[in-house]
């Protein structure tokens, strides 16, 4: 039994694994092991047990988030959908599943789909990557073509079909009600919650969402079962997880490790350090949403519950790094220029406040800002980042690096308002 | 019901509503924009947001909207919390980053519900630097003005527009900070409830064009409680006038007739107060066939002297019962008639048999409340439009009910229809030609005029088990129904139309209690004048040819054809505007419009309501019932006549008490028509005298033509703008309500005529003389008086003559060529969805001779031309000068 199930058969292999290579690996034998043969309740109890929680970023344990799923009614369709909008700056590693290993999602979304009885599903993928929706669509087919996937799966009774959505291409879509709403074809605004997706999701029926890092540990936990999983962690959280590091370290890269495994550990073992002639000075933990450590932080283990004790958030676990040389300013400023122009437009907060706080961090940046531009910043902080002040989390997550931008690099501001010029020199690339 | 306690005050709540709703009914000021009581929550604006807390021992707790909480027992809650006052403040800080300074000249400025909520948080200090988004503005068409540059993205309009009224021609564009809302090109908003984005819009994105053009205030315009005079349905409305011209009207809020919203030829016709085509004074016709004006007082005796011989009055159902019952005093009560056609006023008679019935009639919002509908043969939309935007409200219910299985709230708006998603209550359409409710229709049928009494037959008898018939799956649907409803009208003029709806709906009432059945009349007092009118038949007394005729308010000529008023010597005329029956009178008196005058209507529920004068009329122009009363006599005040009727006719007793009498008073005040911020009164006359002028007094009603007297207090038939302190925009209405949707604090206005439980016999249907020539009604175009209104008149279709394929194949016709009749010529279009067989045109002033004629009556044009858009001939695209 491997201790890297994800990439098992990604690692030390070119090319994408199809449907011979995954089966050689063992892939489908879960399916066919399940399919008509174990009551999907009984599926439902392993991804319990298992405390597998989801992989996009929120953490939520996902079997919690299936059992909310009303029983079968016999009125309509259901609909498994996995979240393959990727498009949170600095990460990458559902890309890397879907490319080189489209099988590993298909058998766990139908193996998903089997324990809620849904008879739908969707790959809701960004539009930019072209290889992997056309790995997907390959691998559909093949599975399809062998009984694998559609109508009688394995001649039994149950019978799931599976379509790659392309998303038109809005960060917003990745937030999952807002997914909905763009694949019913509507403006992709976020949904009112409650009622949830589990009740009332796409078309007004029973709908789970997952990412797709999330529905790939589910052939592995059915297969292998929930105590496996479990051991895999190094701390509370079971599993292992796709870690990455962007920004200036010697190997930015993305690797599948052990859920637990030391900040320090990814940045210094695998990501190499940082590059030649550069300092650590802060880091966005799980993408460009969360709220940014500082070397203070290097020992904590990446798990939810003690990133999010050090004040951050593990995210996608997919680490910005941001060093010494690079001014703080302008990378908060970049940032709240991207979330300000996804925005949906749907709630105040959001529509109005994020470019407001856009213009300031330039006019910062810029050398033109003043004082009283921090106490703006400030108050637009708190009146942006609290869930529940906003319709959805967009706003308060793109609040999180500002914030605590500024708690930790208040100093840079200040130099940038009294210096009135950005003093980096050489600035991000 | 659940208590909740808000800022340490018990506060009893309705179970179902939500938190803004309960604050709100309870005087709480919190500002919102998002939410709209008859459209729910989706909680966009933020607007609204309250500190909620979790239980006894919370004392921080968080951020809540309002709008989105559900009413729990014992929740506790803090509106007023510094951290809760300080996110509202941000909001309008945020809002007003990108909203121009353009107040001073913004039509919306003094009734924004922007500047007031802006005012309530207190946001005064501008720290914003940047600057501001702007947008290219559009065309939408001769109503509605766009200045996109105000808007602060609050969804409303396109959930009024998309979602409530069905429109499909207006959206949200774009995303972050640069939506548009608007149309995908510029051109006319299609929608019949467009004007109502006037209203809905919480600042001046979406403004009312026909005001701008001479533009006032709302603290300038004087105003008053009238009713719509376009159609049957008798929407309350506020009228309001500057300088002696009708400047807008408004939508008046009524619980049971028109709740929130007006339809455009409602809001919009009423300019014809104001048409070039007024008659301004007396005028006699001299040998040459010209008219001699003439003083009114030599007009009036002048008229005395034509009551000699055999006299007839021809009343009118476009005119007040006042007006109708000096006419009948003058005439006597045997020569008085109603002006109705025979098959009009049969039509009638069984709408008012339905109504003194046993038979469930509701009102216009309670049809939102039925789960199935059937409508026979009326085109709702066209005739009697807001009824339409009612039906689009009732196909809801399905999803109401689905939502309600799910624990989601009716308020809950984005997620009751994220539910529902396109499940609708059924809804069964029967007409002729296409029509405007398919899109929500179940299914729809199209059958000539005579198929659908038929279909309707068939109904009533696979409701009584009869043999298997293909309206059998109706007569199914019909009776799962929990509250099943039947809507027909006049609008196809077939008596036995309405006669197989209500044999339809008696035979449905006997299996469930529960059965509706909402009948269309045909003008704003049709049913009025046939309680009044003793039987008298119009056209038996016009074909008698009496030696003097006394027309009041009514186009004889259009309405019978020119013949009836052939070799009669004296035709006195009282009207507004002229028409071909003024042209054909020997004397005419100028008759104010419904904007001048007092008058009390009976709507096609037989409610009976007080439309109040809004301004004096000027020069010679008076009141009908005045000038008829006058011509023998001392003129009667509308409050006189009033006494007359409810002595004279015990049917209309009521009307005494539909709304306060001329003697009513607050604390010894009269009503003020002006708000107290009516500025300029000293000022205007200035270049004459710098004393302040005596104000006009009103004798006759209980309102007063000034600033002075009570308003916040007066009872609805009275009031005559909605206003409250902070609250200048018609968003103050819940101020007036018992709660959120609910009835006014002071009484009802109008009294329901028939509470009767009166069983019915079916009817018997008649021979019927049925065409296959069918007119179909226009929202703009069908309503004689809204036709005279500048910007409405642009929309008048023209003339048209539309069938199916096959039937054009046999007439040898094919699409745009030219067919006449009656010297109308008429362009042909090609329509698939048209019933077989007929040929459909447009029921305009100048098509009224159509009526009596066949398809053999239409002759093919050689060489014709067809204008460039058949329908909208008139229609100006763009108002940008080249």
């Amino acid at each position: 039994m491997t201790d890297k199930p994800l990439t098992q058969n990604i690692i030390g292999f070119e090319g994408p694994t199809d449907l011979s290579r995954y089966q050689g690996n063992g892939g489908y034998s879960a399916l066919r092991s399940t399919i008509g043969k174990t009551d999907p309740d009984a599926v439902l109890e392993l991804i319990k047990d298992s405390n597998l929680k989801g992989r996009g970023g929120a953490g939520f344990p996902t079997g919690m988030k299936w059992s909310f799923v009303p029983k079968p009614d016999g009125k309509g369709h259901r609909y498994l959908i996995a979240n393959a909008d990727e498009m949170e700056p600095g990460t990458f590693k559902d890309r890397i599943l879907m490319e080189k290993d489209p099988h590993q999602l298909i058998e766990g979304m139908i193996l998903s789909a089997y324990t809620i009885s849904a008879d739908i599903g969707y790959i809701f993928i960004r539009a930019e990557y072209h290889a992997a929706i056309a790995r997907l669509n390959e691998a559909i087919a093949d599975a399809q073509a062998a009984n694998l996937l559609g109508n009688n799966i394995l001649d039994s009774d149950y019978s799931f079909r599976l379509h790659v959505h392309v998303s038109a291409g809005r960060y917003i879509c990745g937030e999952e009600t807002a997914l909905l709403n763009s694949l019913e074809g509507k403006r992709a605004i976020p949904r009112a919650k409650p009622p949830f997706p589990q009740v009332s999701g796409l078309w007004g029926r029973p709908t789970i969402v997952n990412n797709v890092e999330t529905l790939c540990n589910i052939t592995h936990i059915v297969k292998h079962g929930p105590d496996w999983f479990k051991a895999l962690g190094k701390g509370v959280d079971g599993g292992t997880k796709l870690f990455g590091a962007s920004g200036r370290v010697k190997h930015p890269g993305c690797w599948e490790l052990p859920m637990g495994t030391s900040i320090r550990e990814i940045l210094e073992d695998h990501a190499g350090g940082m590059a030649d002639g550069y300092q650590l000075k802060g880091f966005l933990p799980g993408g460009a949403s969360t709220d940014f450590l500082t070397p203070d932080h290097l020992d904590i283990p990446m798990e939810y519950d003690t990133v999010m004790k050090a004040g951050s958030r593990m995210g996608t676990g997919t680490m910005i790094i941001l060093d010494d040389r690079s001014c703080p300013v302008g990378m908060i400023a970049n940032l709240e220029k991207f979330f300000a122009r996804e925005s949906c437009g749907f709630c105040t907060p959001c529509r109005e406040g994020l470019p407001w706080v856009q213009q300031i961090l330039d006019k910062i940046e810029a050398g033109d800002g003043e004082m009283s531009d921090l106490d703006i910043l400030e108050r637009q902080s708190q009146f942006i980042g609290a869930i529940g002040n906003t319709h959805c989390a967009h706003a308060p997550g793109a609040i999180e690096p500002l914030a605590s931008g500024m708690k930790y690099f208040r100093d840079d501001f200040i130099a940038h308002i009294e210096g009135k010029a950005c003093p980096y020199t050489t600035g991000p690339d | 019901m659940p208590l909740i306690i808000v800022d340490d005050i018990e506060i009893e709540a309705a179970a179902d509503a939500n938190l803004l709703e309960v604050l709100l009914s309870n005087g709480v000021d919190i500002p919102y924009f998002c939410w709209h009581p008859a459209m729910g929550s989706v909680g966009a604006c933020r607007q609204c947001a309250v500190i909620g807390y979790a239980n006894e021992d919370d004392d921080r707790g968080r951020i809540l909207m309002s709008c989105m909480t559900p009413i729990t027992d014992g929740a506790r809650f803090s509106v007023d919390a510094e951290n809760a006052a300080m996110f509202r403040n941000s909001v309008i800080e945020n809002l007003m980053l990108n909203h121009p300074h353009d107040c001073p000249v913004c039509e919306e400025g003094g009734e924004c519900h922007l500047q007031d909520m802006t005012v309530m948080v207190g946001h005064k200090n501008r720290r914003y630097s940047g600057q501001k988004t702007t947008f290219r503005n559009q065309y939408l068409g001769p109503f509605i003005g766009h200045e996109m540059n105000r808007c602060i993205t609050c969804y409303r309009c396109v959930r009024y527009y998309q979602d409530y009224a069905g429109g499909d021609d207006l959206g949200a564009f774009g995303s972050r900070d640069r939506v548009f809302f608007g149309r995908a090109e510029s051109g006319l908003l299609e929608n019949e409830f467009a004007g109502n984005l006037i209203e809905v819009c919480p600042t001046g994105v979406f403004t009312d064009k026909t005001l701008a053009k001479h533009y006032t205030r709302k603290w300038d315009l004087q105003s008053a409680p009238t009713i719509c005079q376009s159609c049957s349905l008798g929407c309350n409305t506020y009228t309001s006038e500057r300088y002696g011209e009708l400047r807008r009207v408004h939508n008046r809020y009524h619980n049971e007739v028109n709740g929130y919203f007006l339809c455009d030829r409602g809001r919009f016709g009423a300019q014809h107060v104001n048409s070039d085509q007024r008659i301004p004074q007396a005028g006699q016709r001299n040998a040459s066939g010209t008219y001699d004006p003439i003083p009114l007082e030599a007009a009036l005796t002048n008229a005395r002297n034509c009551l000699k011989g055999t006299v007839v009055g021809v009343g009118s159902p476009r005119a007040s019962l006042e007006a109708n019952e000096a006419l009948r005093q003058l005439v006597g009560e045997a020569n008085y008639c109603n002006g109705m056609t025979t098959r009009d006023r049969d039509m009638h008679q069984v709408i008012l048999d339905v109504l003194d019935s046993h038979l469930n009639t509701p009102s216009m919002i309670e049809v939102e409340s039925y789960d199935a509908i059937l409508i026979v043969g009326e085109d709702v939309t066209n005739h009697a439009p807001r009824l339409a935007l009612s039906i689009r409200q009732a196909v809801r219910g399905l999803s109401n009910e689905l939502a309600g299985q799910s624990g989601i709230a009716e308020w809950h708006d984005a997620a009751v229809r994220e539910l529902a998603q396109h499940d609708k209550s059924p809804l069964i359409v029967l007409t002729p030609m296409a029509d405007r409710l398919d899109d929500v229709a179940s299914e729809s049928h199209r059958l000539a005029p005579n198929e659908i009494v038929a279909l309707v037959e068939q109904i009533t008898g696979a409701l009584k088990g009869n043999e298997p018939s293909q309206a059998k799956d109706i007569a199914n649907t019909l009776q799962k129904a929990k509250r099943p409803l039947i809507i027909s009208g006049t609008s196809l003029g077939s008596t036995n139309l309405l006669k197989a709806a209500a044999n339809l709906a008696l035979v449905l009432s006997t299996k469930n209690p529960g059965t509706g059945i909402h009948l269309c009349a045909s003008e704003s007092n049709s049913l009025g004048v046939c309680l009044i009118d003793n039987d008298a038949d119009t056209e038996t007394l016009l074909a008698g040819k009496p030696d003097t005729l006394v027309i009041l308010e009514n186009d004889i000529d259009g309405r019978f054809g020119s013949a009836v008023l052939d070799g009669i010597g004296n035709i006195v005329v009282l009207d507004s505007l002229d028409n071909a029956t003024v042209s054909r009178s020997t004397l005419v008196l100028p008759a104010a419009s419904f904007a001048e005058a007092e008058g009390s209507f009976v709507n096609n529920e037989g409610r009976i309501q007080r439309s109040m004068a809004v301004f004096n009329p000027v020069g010679d122009i008076r009141p009908s019932y005045h000038l008829l009363s006058a011509i023998d006599g001392e003129a009667k005040t509308a409050n006189q006549l009033q006494t007359q009727i409810a002595y004279d006719h015990s049917n209309l007793a009521a009307i005494k008490r539909c709304a306060p009498d001329e003697n009513f008073r607050i604390k010894g005040s009269k009503v003020a028509r002006m708000t107290h911020r009516g500025s300029g009164r000293t000022a205007i006359f200035a270049n004459i005298s710098v004393h302040e002028p005596q104000q006009t007094v009103d004798a006759e009603s209980a309102l007063a033509f000034t600033m002075e007297g009570d308003q916040s207090h007066a009872p609805s038939s009275l009031r005559s703008f909605t206003w409250s302190p902070g609250w200048n925009s018609n968003q103050s209405i819940h101020k007036f309500q018992r709660e959120i949707g609910g009835p006014d604090k002071t009484e009802v206005a109008g009294l329901r005529l028939f509470e009767s439980v009166k069983s019915l016999s079916a009817f018997t249907l008649q021979q019927e003389t049925s065409s296959n020539l069918v007119g179909q009604c226009h929202i703009f175009g069908s309503d004689e008086l809204s036709n005279y209104a500048d910007e409405l008149a642009t929309l008048i279709p023209g003339l048209y003559a539309r069938m199916n394929s096959a039937t054009a194949t046999s007439m040898g016709l094919s699409h745009r060529d030219g067919v006449s009749s009656l010297e109308l010529q008429m362009t042909v279009l090609i329509d698939d969805d048209v019933a077989e067989g007929c040929v459909i045109y447009p029921l305009i002033p100048a098509t009224a001779g159509l009526a009596t004629l066949n398809l053999s009556d239409l002759k093919k044009i050689d060489d014709y031309q067809a204008p460039l858009d058949p329908l909208k001939p008139a229609l100006i695209t763009t108002d940008r000068t080249s």
